[in-house]
């Protein structure tokens, strides 16, 4: 077993220490590994199976479920854009089609420079000021095609 | 003295600027020698003023909004933070109409306090409910939250009260409470304003719900989508069992009442309750078969209380005031106050809370006025996604479950969304088939399968193709849903699809 698997697996038993003996711990358990790694690597799905005793199939199927749960690395920075009623009645349709152009990739994908990954999400929250964004846990209101590209850039520019 | 200023830091406050603008505050005071002391307070859900700085002058507070970083130089030479005569100055919070109109319970401290001060919290009648509640046998406690007349605030207007009588009737060993925090509802966001504004107040509310029913613990489940509020209730949480109000002993009275915040993980249908059970329970997040109702098998198969945020957050109040205070307010069957969240296209948007009673465009034309485009208002959407789409004909329908549900419309959590004259309504009734292929859970086919063919049918209808024919194959697909579905998401997805396509039906036909 190589270095980086050790330590996966160290990480993962002490995840599933902090929680163990919870009501349905398996939701935050995943939660913690995405947290710290940023998605949950497909090689883990054993690992955690056997410290809940579950069988992998039914911690592939949460993986699954859940829209949140990655088994891809991400980008450095997630940009989540509401696509729900609220967000579409201020023009969400059209920032959407703006983002997925300025940034040359579709929901799901990850700039080539590993910069940034593009999600949907249905409603932040936000709706009376909206189209919203979510950038990481940043929320941003009433933005506009303009202010989406100064958000991005003023991203890009930070290295 | 330091002069106290407050700056919202609720989620839609921060979107709109309002870290910088404490910032910029803090700054500028410093810079004019002015000491001041900046209080990070909840909003008052009036959205559209936001960021909403307000400054206690010792006699009422006086309100500036919306501030932004770029205005803080201005209003300091007008004045601020004495009475400065500045564009964006409001007078005193209490005279502005948008909010003095209101009848607050619920929202009656949101704005007014530091969230996560429980010393504000307290000097605001906070704890006086529990307090009582301590004092009473369960079954009082139940009694008063039935006379109070309160229903489930989520969406299916259930009795509050007789959900409690239910659990508290099954004897077991371990009974839970569970709040449904999974707002997803698209134009809603009162749950999260209470939740950032007034955390306390629900875990009151929680905490009454356990010693009525005989429950010692309870969960907070919140969607991924709220991190504000995730940090919010965290430490008011911990504040709470520091303080004695959450542990093995309520307030030194021998009761244990635990509260643990779980987070969901990206499905709208976890805002179901089963689902959520399951979801809870650490499985995909699957609608269960009822019955069992959960209030008699629910998390882990034992006797489970699952309401929303608002309906336990009236809790505290209905305690505190009486059933019969709470009671007093409201219409018919819809009783105490009515919380709405405007939403979409509108020019003051935000949360209003009104005893029931009001019309639809009481609240869109007066409270909102109108859209925020300037353009005509063409259709609104009242109860979230699975809600119908409103003409104008029916704007004049007053906002309780009853009338809505006369001219087949649902009341829901609240949400209004405004849509201006350039909506494509076909393209709306598209994607409440397509919102619905996107969350269902999966287990029962109508919705499974059905939204999948009905986001192709309305295409091909769109497209001309064979128009009469898919219509009445749409027509056949919508009542199977309705009527096959396990769930109110295959069932109600329907509803914004008919009424698209009864109310603006040149929209399909272009």
């Amino acid at each position: 077993m190589n270095s980086s698997a050790v330590s996966l697996r160290e990480m993962i038993e002490s995840v599933v220490e902090t929680h163990r003996g919870k009501i349905g711990a398996l939701l935050p358990v995943l939660h913690s590994i995405q947290d710290q790694l940023g998605h949950i690597p497909p090689e883990s799905v054993p690992m955690i199976a056997r410290e809940l005793n579950l069988s992998r199939a039914e911690i592939q199927g949460v993986i699954g479920f859940y829209h949140d749960f990655r088994t891809e690395p991400v980008g450095e920075h997630i940009i989540h854009i509401c696509r729900a009623e609220a967000c579409q009645a201020m023009g969400a349709r059209d920032l959407e089609e703006y983002a997925s152009e300025r940034l040359g990739i579709a929901y799901g994908g990850t700039t080539a420079d590993g910069k940034f990954t593009l999600q949907p999400v249905y409603c932040l929250g936000n709706c009376a000021c909206s189209p919203s964004v979510r950038i990481d846990d940043d929320l941003h209101a009433r933005v506009t095609s303009p202010k989406f590209d100064e958000l991005i850039s003023a991203l890009e520019a930070q290295d | 003295m330091a002069v106290k200023i407050y700056v919202p830091k609720d989620a839609t406050a921060c979107a709109l600027g309002s870290d910088a603008v404490a910032d910029a505050i803090g700054k500028a005071a410093q810079g004019r020698g002015i000491e001041v002391e900046v209080i990070r307070n909840g909003s008052r859900g009036a959205f559209w003023l936001e960021p909403l700085v307000e400054v206690d002058s010792g006699d009422g507070r006086l309100a500036f909004g919306p501030v932004t970083p770029e205005d803080i130089p201005g209003l300091f030479e007008a004045g601020f933070p004495g009475e400065a005569d500045h564009i964006l100055a409001l007078g005193t919070i209490d005279g502005v109409a948008w909010l003095a109109s209101q009848q607050r319970l619920t929202f009656a401290r949101a704005g007014w306090t530091d969230p996560l001060s429980l010393d504000d919290y307290c000097s605001l009648e906070g704890y006086d409910g529990l307090r009582k509640a301590l004092k009473m046998e369960p079954q009082a406690i139940v009694d008063e939250v039935k006379e109070s007349g309160l229903r489930g605030r989520g969406g299916a207007a259930f009795p509050t009260g007789i959900k409690w009588q239910t659990v508290l009737d099954t004897p077991a060993d371990q009974k839970y409470i569970v709040c449904n925090a999974d707002e997803g509802d698209s134009g809603t966001f009162a749950d999260r304003l209470l939740m950032e504004a007034d955390p306390y107040q629900l875990i009151e509310g929680m905490t009454i719900a356990g010693l009525a029913v005989g429950a010692t613990e309870g969960f907070i489940y919140l969607r991924s989508e709220y991190p504000h509020c995730k940090a919010v209730l965290t430490e008011a949480i911990r504040r709470a069992e520091q303080a004695g109000y959450l542990g093995e002993s309520i307030c030194g009275s021998g009761k244990a009442f635990r509260l643990e915040l779980r987070i969901g993980a990206g499905a709208y249908i976890c805002g179901e309750e089963t689902s959520l059970l399951d979801s809870l329970e650490g499985k995909r997040g699957l609608i269960r078969f009822k019955p069992p109702l959960p209030a008699i098998k629910g998390l882990m198969g034992k006797p489970t209380v699952v309401n929303n945020v608002l309906s336990l957050g009236a809790v505290s109040t209905i305690l505190a005031r009486g059933a019969e205070h709470y009671r007093d307010f409201g219409t018919g069957r819809s009783r105490g106050t009515l919380t709405v969240q405007l939403a979409g296209n509108i020019r003051r948007g935000g949360v209003v809370e009104l005893p029931f009673g009001d019309s639809l465009r009481d609240l869109v034309e007066g409270y909102g006025g109108g859209t925020a485009s300037g353009r005509p208002v063409r259709a609104i959407q009242v109860g979230g996604p699975l809600g119908t789409y409103l003409p104008e004909a029916h704007w004049d329908v007053k906002l309780d479950y009853e009338s809505l549900a006369e001219i087949g419309g649902m009341l829901g959590h609240g949400g209004i969304v405004v849509f201006d004259d350039t909506v494509d309504m076909a393209q709306q009734a598209r994607f409440a088939m397509e919102f619905c292929a996107v969350e269902s859970c999966g287990k029962c086919t109508p919705c499974r399968i059905g939204s999948v063919r009905g986001v192709e049918v309305i295409d091909r209808v769109i497209a001309n193709q064979e128009r009469k024919f898919n219509l009445t194959v749409l027509d056949d697909l919508c009542d199977t849903m309705v009527d096959g579905s396990l769930c109110a998401m295959g069932g109600l997805t329907p509803y914004p699809v008919r009424s698209a396509l009864k109310h603006f039906p040149e929209d399909f036909n272009r």
